[in-house]
């Protein structure tokens, strides 16, 4: 699509996370997580609730502040006090499982705040830069309306549309279609597919097996705030090597076969 | 011990649709009872002399314009005060910076905790004898005193329209490299606001009553509010309370509108989801 897509497989590293910890008081939710992520590369991060996955990812923006380790981000060291973190976070797009538009605010208006008052854009340009990225994820005619008038799916893409038009060399999906209508999910992630296809670099934590097999580069297996599988998409979800990768596998994949695989704390699916 | 519903057994008692229509009935009895022996009692023949007189109200209708207008100048200087003083102290009681959010709960303990009243006159007496400041217009005294005691409630409104607003709003302003205050400014504010709007018109309303209390500073008569015309009316021979009733009227004029916006308001910020 774009002439400056980059290929997958690129060794110029986007995002390196070094020995990541992060701990909520008493309990530690991240410990020791080594990534690493090169341009134009898609990965997908999967494991069950309270892995750590969501935490990982808004430690790399820095939402979450780290207990220690370092995050490095297009070449600027995050966890370093001295780093502008407002900068480097208008380079990183973020689309949360709630949406966040501003609610008081135009769709429009939600894609042209940021770029007004962060990148100084002209009220011209930014509105430009909106509207064609409105267009990109389909909802240009909707520019007028307020969020609460879009469907969940709809106000997922004009999210999507506000974080591309400051014009990222990331995107962070925090479970992007989670919160959606099951017949909603579809045009979302039809959105990130074409966005994967133009070569943004993507970190993507999703429960979407197939997404993540399909347009993933790479799949990470989270679980008990570690990296416990680390991989090609096909590999892992394919052919998982970690015993814990197939548990949680065939959990997902086939969830009518809960009780062949429940663990200590399992109850029977059924009475 | 099977329950037959159709068994007449039950026709003993009333069926409680029966007693609900009997006790809505013995309530307008009981209402139309009261309004009998407060029309009965009461001397109509004195209320039409002091309370009702048309020559005493007359008397004062001249002054009224210019009460009335007084009134509402009052107010909004107040609400002004109260509304920038109010949005501060609720961001300082925010604050990550712990003596900011100390003077925020004393100040706001401190001027919710005393009358009014007391602060109306410190600030008309006690603040030019400290600062050498005489106040030429009665305006900026209950801008200060007025404004002071609304700030607090205002604060507490405003924090908790600001605590409202979801998390999630932040993390997307900042996640776009907003900075802090720039989100408090383009996020949170507007969208705080926009829930606070019915209680901040009722905190109007309050503030309208409360410029009454400026009838205890001294006033020449060109700053003259509802209240310190009714109450010179009041000493003057004829008419009685009759002044005060219209002054009365001319505060509902003011609050009556206010109320029903403020409920229009709730209305329309309660249906959004």
């Amino acid at each position: 699509m774009s002439a400056d897509s980059t290929s997958a497989g690129s060794t110029r590293p986007v995002v390196t996370i070094r020995d990541l910890r992060k701990s909520f008081g008493e309990r530690e939710v991240l410990k020791g997580i080594d990534v690493q992520v090169h341009a134009g590369e898609v990965v997908c991060v999967i494991g069950p609730s309270g892995s750590g996955k969501s935490t990982l990812l808004r430690c790399v923006n820095l939402l979450e502040q780290p207990t220690s380790g370092t995050v490095e981000l297009l070449g600027a060291e995050v966890t370093d006090p001295d780093v502008d973190i407002d900068r480097v976070r208008t380079h990183v797009g973020m689309v949360f499982q709630q949406f966040n538009l501003f609610s008081h605010r135009t769709v429009l208006d939600n894609c042209t705040m940021a770029q007004r008052t962060v990148l100084r854009r002209s009220r011209a340009e930014a509105e430009r830069v909106a509207l064609a990225n409105l267009e990109r994820v389909g909802l240009a005619d909707r520019a007028r309306a307020m969020p609460a008038q879009l469907s969940g799916g709809q106000q997922q893409r004009v999210a999507i549309a506000r974080a591309l038009s400051m014009d990222p060399q990331l995107m962070l999906f925090d479970e992007p279609t989670s919160a959606l209508d099951p017949e909603l999910v579809g045009d979302v992630l039809g959105v990130m597919r074409d966005l994967a296809d133009a070569g943004m670099t993507m970190i993507v934590v999703t429960h979407e097996m197939a997404f993540a097999r399909e347009v993933g580069d790479r799949v990470v297996f989270m679980d008990d705030g570690q990296v416990v599988e680390d991989g090609a998409a096909s590999q892992v979800i394919g052919a998982p090597r970690e015993e814990r990768t197939r548990t949680f596998l065939q959990r997902v994949l086939d969830p009518t076969h809960r009780h062949d695989t429940a663990r200590a704390s399992g109850a029977p699916a059924q009475g | 011990m099977s329950v037959d519903l159709s068994a007449p057994a039950g026709r003993a008692r009333m069926s409680p649709r029966r007693r609900a229509r009997l006790s809505r009935g013995v309530q307008y009895v009981v209402l139309l009872a009261v309004l009998a022996v407060l029309l009965t009692t009461a001397d109509w023949s004195a209320v039409g002399q002091t309370i009702f007189n048309p020559a005493a109200a007359g008397e004062i209708l001249d002054r009224l314009p210019r009460a009335f207008y007084n009134t509402v100048r009052y107010t909004l200087a107040a609400f002004a005060v109260g509304l920038s003083l109010g949005t501060l102290l609720a961001l300082m009681r925010l604050s990550s910076v712990a003596p900011y959010r100390w003077i925020a709960t004393t100040y706001v303990e401190f001027f919710r905790g005393i009358p009014a009243l007391l602060v109306v006159i410190a600030v008309a007496y006690a603040v030019p004898i400290a600062f050498g400041v005489s106040f030429t217009s009665i305006v900026a005294i209950a801008a200060i005193a007025l404004g002071s005691v609304s700030a607090a409630y205002i604060s507490e409104t405003v924090r908790a329209g600001i605590e409202a607003v979801p998390k999630g709003q932040v993390e997307a302003a900042r996640s776009l490299g907003m900075s802090h205050t720039r989100t408090m400014v383009q996020v949170v504010l507007p969208q705080a606001f926009r829930t606070v709007l019915p209680p901040l018109t009722n905190e109007v309303l309050l503030l309208t009553k409360d410029t009454s209390l400026l009838f205890i500073i001294g006033q020449t008569p060109a700053f003259f509010e509802l209240t310190k015309v009714g109450r010179d009316a009041l000493s003057t021979a004829s008419g009685g309370l009759t002044g005060l009733f219209v002054i009365g009227a001319c505060y509902l004029v003011i609050t009556i509108p206010l109320g029903l916006v403020a409920r229009r308001l709730e209305r329309r910020t309660g249906g959004r989801a």
